[in-house]
């Protein structure tokens, strides 16, 4: 047993190094990866690329709004800008983001090795950019890409469509099958590979938001690829769902879209929860106030948020019982999430601030997320929602909360864990610039929307009248202020992975949880023993 | 790693897939469950293409005026004229009234359409009875020929007090090819 042939050992030894050493280089190291931290950089800096599509396209857009008539686009190019525009950010930027930071973190958060499925995590990411290729090639097809809006409300997806729609269906198909595969293995993981000691209410708030969100993503993406599949049958196969010719109903489809619809806003905000909710401890130096009432919070959201899709419908002629029904339901969601705001303003109260720039970020979120939110009060109650709907009142309002809030969150995410992913720190003083430049821009672009909106100027129109002139151009600079700032961000993120001083394992001295206690960068495979946690 | 994991995480797994393909039904479940929901509340406005009887017993409730406006709609690409002669009337709940509708066919060849009713506000639905109705058959009408369109109704005294106005919307279509592929032979008569 002793005279082990030295060859022998010679091979064990090269398969078990190779299996803890760094991984293989080039193109095919990112395609066969099963590590959840490369899986986590691939959809970051995917969502980053199409965060960056997405805004060149509001670009354009508001280049067209920058004077009253035609300026660059024809009316249907201007349509399918808004279209692509929304549905790049809503599934191409902002859910690959909070994924990509799922799978970077929840590991590292639990004490886990990896992500529990690491195979179909692989598949549930390289599926995603064929999905974006299939819609943005719609772009250049004869007929044009999708121009209906991103939610594609039946006709004008089923009855006045270009043939690209089926394109269009078929990669929204394949975004919700990669969304529900990534939801189920966040869900797995959380299930089954926290760290021994680890008790649900000890979890971080983010694998709890997560947690949710996964949740809502199993329960409506798959309502989603059913409506789809309906706008597909009704044009090409003959079927009246949507079709009053054919005994079916329009606003049927609104019903079903936005079952699918509110939900989903929720996915893209409560993940941005729990971003916050680690960020605003750590530089308060406090420990979160009100930690279960947090959790409990975002169960309540996450429930109601099924029994509110009526209100992106009020003026749909409704019976007055449902508007009352989904107006309060609505208005209830502000008491969770007033219990959020509050919970970060009391964590904040008496703590011992610092102002770097991932809690610059955060401070703003507060701030901005709860402008939105109440604008969306207002959009709640029914009569005054007569007067909003479908004017830049809501254009407004949903860019307060998905840009200053959900990307804001992702871009205060970035900054916190940065350090952790690179292993370098980054120029406070360009992240700063980074802050101002696009804390000042996004207000001069959002917030004159809501005067524009009350003054009746509709959304989806390339072209207005003559008294919204003077808003318009603002808003446009705005706009392209807060486009070129994000370019500070790229080039940021680009100098700290090439180098810089380097970050010890808490470069923040208030930050709590497992992913501190690694190195920084982690090792390749971290965690391979589970961490004790009393 | 032990084995202990995996197999937990297959039968998550299998939960996980199971609430997919259920939700992924239960899109499909939301459309017979919102015509059954609609047709009982008599919310979505959909109104009846089967004739119903008058009530010889019902009261007119003479202290109420109802006002009934009527219009209309061509389906995109259907070449027809198609309009309300009465634009509108008013009638006590419980009354026989009557309407007239006018189509013309401009195209050179037959086509067989059909009338969608629809009544806005929605919870006038149930209260709307029609015992005389165009829109109960599909309508063959020859090239370039004109057609008056009769409409019988009375409103139930049970109306909701709050409403006072009910708007009827007639949205025609051209049902000829679906006719065509039931009865072949009228093709012989669009021909001829």
């Amino acid at each position: 047993m002793t005279t082990l042939n030295p060859e022998m050992s010679a091979t064990i030894n090269s398969t078990s190094h190779e299996h803890h050493h760094m991984p293989p280089r080039g193109m095919m190291r990112w395609l066969k990866t099963t590590n959840h931290k490369d899986i986590g950089t691939l959809y970051l800096w995917f969502s980053f690329i199409m965060f960056l599509i997405g805004g060149c396209m509001a670009m354009l857009i508001r280049v067209e709004l920058f004077e009253p008539g035609k300026v660059i686009l024809d009316p249907n190019l201007f349509n399918q800008m808004t279209t692509v525009h929304g549905l790049i950010m809503v599934f191409g930027a902002v859910m690959p983001a909070f994924t990509g930071l799922a799978n970077w973190l929840i590991p590292l958060m639990i004490g886990a090795p990896d992500m529990a499925l690491p195979r179909m995590n692989n598949w549930s990411f390289w599926i995603l950019p064929f999905a974006f290729s299939i819609l943005l090639s719609t772009l250049f097809m004869p007929g044009g890409g999708p121009n209906f809006g991103w939610t594609f409300y039946a006709p004008l997806s089923t009855h006045y469509s270009s043939d690209s729609t089926a394109l269009f269906v078929f990669s929204i198909h394949i975004m919700g099958i990669s969304s529900i595969m990534g939801a189920m293995n966040v869900i797995v993981t959380i299930f089954n590979l926290r760290a021994p000691g680890m008790k649900w209410m000890n979890l971080p708030l983010f694998v709890w938001t997560w947690l949710i969100t996964a949740f809502l993503l199993i329960a409506v993406m798959p309502v989603l690829a059913g409506v789809v599949t309906m706008v597909l049958t009704d044009k090409f196969f003959g079927t009246s769902f949507f079709d009053a010719a054919g005994g079916g109903d329009p606003v049927m489809f609104q019903h079903i879209f936005w079952f699918f619809g509110h939900p989903e806003v929720y996915i893209m905000i409560l993940p941005a929860f729990g971003i916050i909710s680690s960020i605003i401890p750590a530089f308060s130096r406090k420990k979160l106030f009100g930690y279960s009432s947090m959790v409990y919070a975002t169960v309540s959201i996450a429930v109601l948020s099924f029994i509110v899709w009526g209100h992106h419908m009020f003026t749909t002629g409704m019976p007055l019982f449902s508007e009352l029904f989904f107006m309060y339901c609505t208005m209830i969601i502000a008491v969770p999430t007033g219990v959020k705001v509050f919970n970060w303003v009391a964590t904040m109260w008496r703590g011992s601030l610092s102002f770097e720039p991932p809690m610059l970020f955060a401070i703003a979120f507060v701030i901005l997320f709860t402008i939105g939110g109440f604008s969306g009060l207002m959009l709640a109650i029914t009569p005054a929602d007569f007067q909003y709907h479908n004017t830049y009142f809501v254009v407004a309002h949903f860019h307060y909360v998905l840009v200053t809030g959900a990307v804001f969150a992702i871009m205060a995410a970035a900054y916190y864990w940065l350090p952790k992913w690179t292993g370098h720190m980054y120029s406070f003083k360009l992240a700063n610039w980074h802050f101002w430049c696009s804390v000042i821009s996004v207000n001069v672009l959002f917030f004159p929307m809501h005067f524009l909106g009350l003054a009746g100027m509709p959304r989806r129109i390339p072209d207005y009248a003559l008294q919204f002139a003077n808003l318009n151009k603002i808003v446009s600079l705005g706009g392209f202020a807060f486009g070129l700032s994000q370019l500070l961000f790229f080039a940021l993120v680009i100098k700290c992975i090439r180098g810089g001083e380097s970050a010890p394992a808490k470069p923040w001295d208030g930050a709590e949880g497992l992913e501190w206690t690694l190195p920084s960068p982690p090792p390749y495979h971290s965690f391979t023993t589970p961490p004790e946690v009393e | 790693m032990t084995k202990a994991p995996m197999s937990n995480n297959k039968k998550l797994m299998i939960y996980l897939v199971c609430g997919c393909i259920g939700m992924f039904g239960f899109g499909f479940a939301l459309v017979p469950l919102y015509n059954v929901m609609c047709k009982q509340l008599g919310i979505n406005g959909h109104s009846s293409n089967l004739p119903e009887k008058y009530k010889r017993e019902l009261v007119v409730d003479k202290s109420r005026n109802i006002r009934v406006e009527f219009v209309t709609q061509i389906h995109p690409g259907l070449p027809y004229d198609f309009g309300a002669i009465t634009k509108e009337v008013t009638v006590h709940p419980g009354e026989l009234a009557h309407a007239q509708f006018y189509a013309k066919n401009n195209s050179n060849h037959l086509i067989v359409s059909q009338a969608i009713p629809s009544i806005s506000p929605g919870q006038g639905t149930l209260y709307f009875h029609k015992t005389e109705c165009f829109c109960f058959t599909q309508q063959p009408l020859k090239p370039q020929t004109k057609a008056d369109l009769p409409v019988v109704f009375f409103i139930d005294p049970a109306l909701p007090k709050e409403i006072h106005t009910i708007t009827l919307s007639y949205t025609l279509y051209d049902v000829t090819k679906a006719v065509l592929a039931v009865h072949p032979e009228v093709a012989k008569q669009i021909e001829s």
